[in-house]
């Protein structure tokens, strides 16, 4: 027993000399790297003379940040991290208890949204609830269903899509243009957005067919910019840059949401707020999001939904068993251009006007960062992807209070990018395979267990 | 050329008649004809580089025949010119299934989802082109059903029943080979393409899967054509055997005669010495060297 306490203890000694070893070492190559970067300052003076101005303060506070840094490294971080791993490895697979909550995340997830907005009028009032209704509810809804009309092309079917905006602009001039025109309602042009969005998918689709991989994805990214282009241009029918603006509001069963004595306001003896029709809107994106992951999952099932799978494992193996992989990649992006639609003219019903700035490929790629970041092909990982990636730029706006820590000048949404950036790659390193990695079995013998990421494939186009 | 009478009166299952294949000026296959007869494991064999799977992949569809017809005879008197078909219609009308050299699994979906996709145009057809099983409509969960027991028998027939919930990429190598097997038997083929079935395979898996394809030609009358390498697996499961050498036909057999052929013996199988030395001298191909040192 005293032995083993000495041969610890002598153990924790050898540590911590060779953490301070390390430390010297580390602190005399700050000092070589930055002896003339911070210890030697050159500028010029009045007369453009160089001046050395000497800095050796801030010098030895770098090299004592290195030396303390490495010292707490070598001394601390990696045993315990050693420590952790061999903790790991000692008890392997302990059959991970499946809390009441990891079961249940998606009906609690549903039940929570469902909840939403009247809790948020119940804390903040009605006028209060606008921002957080609209804001965020709306808005991460809205990428979530088009990250969910997305995952079928690329995480499902594995053919990488650049271009995915494209859709989301034709379903949501679609709707103004059919609704200014012709004076259709949103729900007659609901369903036909959609349709117009699978043939467009199906008109893409036909050229891009014998393509994979980069050529596919720089193909669909042409597609995407043609569309923007057109609407930007054509503009007898479009109006350009100008945009269509006055579009016709959404009615529940004919019921309009206005100040009129027959609106949803009067009929309900309520004070007038457009916060019932953003709330009326939440509801409605819940519903088609549900939609399209009903569908999805629903596919997933089906021998379609299977063969898009099958797909993006190995196109070849797909052929050689009797499935017709023209038609099945056409279905895919057709069905993932409709779901693109829906969200559109969702889009164009709660803007009240669309314009091409909506539609660029920055949009497409946001997208597509959230199928990737949530882990291709599960849904559950791409909500929280796009509740990520979405709720936090808009949480930006809210941070007023970093003006107090950084200056009056600073303005966090300018930093928004740069965080998604940095986000994006912190995650990647985490979780190579996005939140959800692995992937749901669509049939099982005797239980059902998800198959690791690291035997699906991303497809090659 | 002397080719044995007593094949002639058999039903052929599959006819090729003068194939030509030519990559550019490459003729990899040259005036090749042979049939294939219903019921019977018929093997192709030569020396790598031969045409072996350029012959497979013309069946198959996967390359269009610079010349030549292959006709696919099926039981109901069907016939199909499979040079004209798309690879996808070959295994869906014509009912030609294949497996593939180089394993081609689906390895991110379970061993049983392999086998549910293999039968894609039946669930196809049964969920009404998707739109009857999106709505819910009994037949497709009567035929998924269906499908889920075909999915078993086969599960059973290649040893994998325990390992159904797995992926595939997880399987052993030998396992991968049985469930490409069973994966293209579950396309409800009447005549299945294996190339190199055995290849990578040790004695016992090589066993097993011997026994596999007996098991499948005594239960369910399909006929087999393979290529192999390994003589042990020609020599004991098949019934004819065609030798291609440099995209030609040297026999055409029952595996005592073509074992017996001079020019076989001549090109692949022995007359070592001479061989041997001629290519180590010559240092012409080193597939070859191979084939002569085979016994």
């Amino acid at each position: 027993m005293a032995n083993v306490a000495s041969t610890t203890a002598s153990a924790g000694t050898e540590l911590t000399a060779r953490a301070l070893r390390e430390a010297v070492f580390s602190g005399l190559i700050t000092l070589g790297l930055f002896v003339l970067f911070v210890g030697l300052e050159t500028t010029q003076n009045i007369r453009n003379e160089l001046v050395l101005n000497q800095r050796w303060g801030l010098l030895v506070i770098f090299v004592v940040v290195a030396m303390v840094g490495r010292f707490l490294m070598v001394a601390y971080a990696q045993p315990w991290l050693a420590q952790r791993k061999a903790a790991k490895a000692a008890a392997p697979d302990v059959a991970k208890e499946e809390t009441f909550f990891s079961r249940n995340f998606s009906k609690i997830a549903i039940i929570a949204l469902v909840l939403y907005p009247p809790v948020i009028v119940a804390l903040l009032g009605v006028q209060g609830s606008l921002k957080w209704v609209d804001n965020f509810g709306i808005q991460i809804l809205i990428y979530v269903m088009l990250a969910w009309g997305l995952n079928i092309v690329v995480g499902l079917a594995g053919l990488l899509d650049l271009g995915y905006v494209a859709f989301y602009a034709v379903g949501a001039y679609s709707y103004a243009l059919l609704s200014s025109y012709f004076g259709l309602s949103f729900w007659v042009l609901l369903p036909v957005a959609g349709l117009l969005a699978a043939c467009w998918g199906v008109i893409l689709g036909f050229p891009v067919l014998r393509l994979r991989g980069d050529y596919l994805a720089i193909v669909t990214l042409a597609f995407g910019e043609i569309i923007r282009l057109v609407l930007i241009n054509w503009t007898e029918v479009t109006k350009g840059t100008f945009g269509v603006s006055g579009i016709a509001k959404a009615t529940l069963f004919g019921l309009k949401f206005d100040a009129t004595k027959t609106g949803f306001a009067a009929m309900m003896g309520l004070p007038m707020s457009s916060a019932y029709y953003k709330i009326f809107l939440f509801y409605l994106i819940l519903a088609l999001a549900l939609l399209t992951a009903f569908v999805t999952i629903r596919l997933r099932r089906m021998p379609i939904g299977r063969a898009w799978e099958a797909l993006r494992e190995d196109e070849i193996a797909c052929r050689s068993l009797g499935i017709n992989t023209t038609t099945t990649k056409l279905t895919a992006f057709a069905t993932g251009a409709m779901f693109g639609g829906f969200a559109g003219s969702f889009f164009a019903v709660r803007q009240g006007f669309v314009s091409p700035e909506s539609f660029v490929f920055l949009e497409s790629a946001v997208i597509l960062a959230i199928v990737v970041l949530g882990g291709m092909g599960s849904l559950t990982g791409i909500a929280i992807a796009a509740v990520v990636m979405i709720g936090g730029t808009e949480i930006l706006r809210e941070l007023a209070f970093l003006k107090v820590v950084f200056g009056p000048n600073f303005t966090p949404e300018l930093y928004r990018m740069l965080i998604f950036g940095l986000a994006m790659v912190v995650v990647m390193v985490w979780k190579p395979r996005g939140f959800v990695g692995s992937r749901e079995p669509t049939a099982f013998l005797r239980e059902r267990r998800a198959v690791s990421g690291s035997f699906t494939k991303e497809g090659h186009g | 050329m002397t080719f044995e009478t007593n094949t002639m009166t058999k039903d052929p299952i599959l006819k090729v008649e003068r194939l030509s294949m030519r990559f550019g000026g490459l003729m990899a296959i040259n005036d090749f004809s042979f049939e294939a007869y219903r019921g019977d494991i018929t093997a192709l064999i030569g020396p790598n580089g031969a045409g072996k799977t350029t012959v497979f992949n013309c069946i198959t569809g996967f390359y269009k025949p610079t010349m030549g017809m292959i006709t696919m005879k099926q039981k109901a008197g069907k016939e199909y010119l499979l040079e004209r078909l798309p690879d996808f219609e070959i295994t869906k009308h014509a009912k030609v299934a294949r497996t593939f050299q180089n394993i081609r699994m689906f390895s991110g979906l379970t061993v049983l989802e392999n086998l549910l996709v293999a039968q894609h145009n039946k669930l196809m057809q049964a969920s009404g082109y998707t739109v009857l099983g999106l709505l819910g409509f009994p037949a497709y969960r009567q035929a998924s059903r269906e499908a889920i027991e075909i999915a078993k028998h086969w599960l059973d027939m290649a040893s994998l029943t325990d390992r159904a919930d797995d992926p595939a990429g997880d399987l052993p190598y030998g396992a991968q080979r049985r469930l490409e097997i069973a994966r293209a038997m579950c396309t409800g083929p009447e005549l299945l393409c294996l190339d190199e079935p055995a290849a990578g395979l040790n004695p016992r898996e090589s066993a097993a899967l011997n026994e596999l394809l007996q098991a499948i030609r005594r239960d369910t009358g399909t006929s087999i054509l393979l290529i192999e390498h390994d003589m042990s697996v020609v020599m004991e499961i098949s019934d004819h055997v065609v030798v291609l050498e440099y995209g030609q036909k040297i026999s055409d057999g029952n595996p005592e005669f073509v074992k017996n052929d001079p020019r076989v013996i001549a090109a692949y199988l022995g007359v070592e010495d001479e061989e041997v030395e001629e290519v180590i001298e010559q240092i012409v191909e080193i597939e070859s060297e191979q084939g002569g040192t085979q016994p």
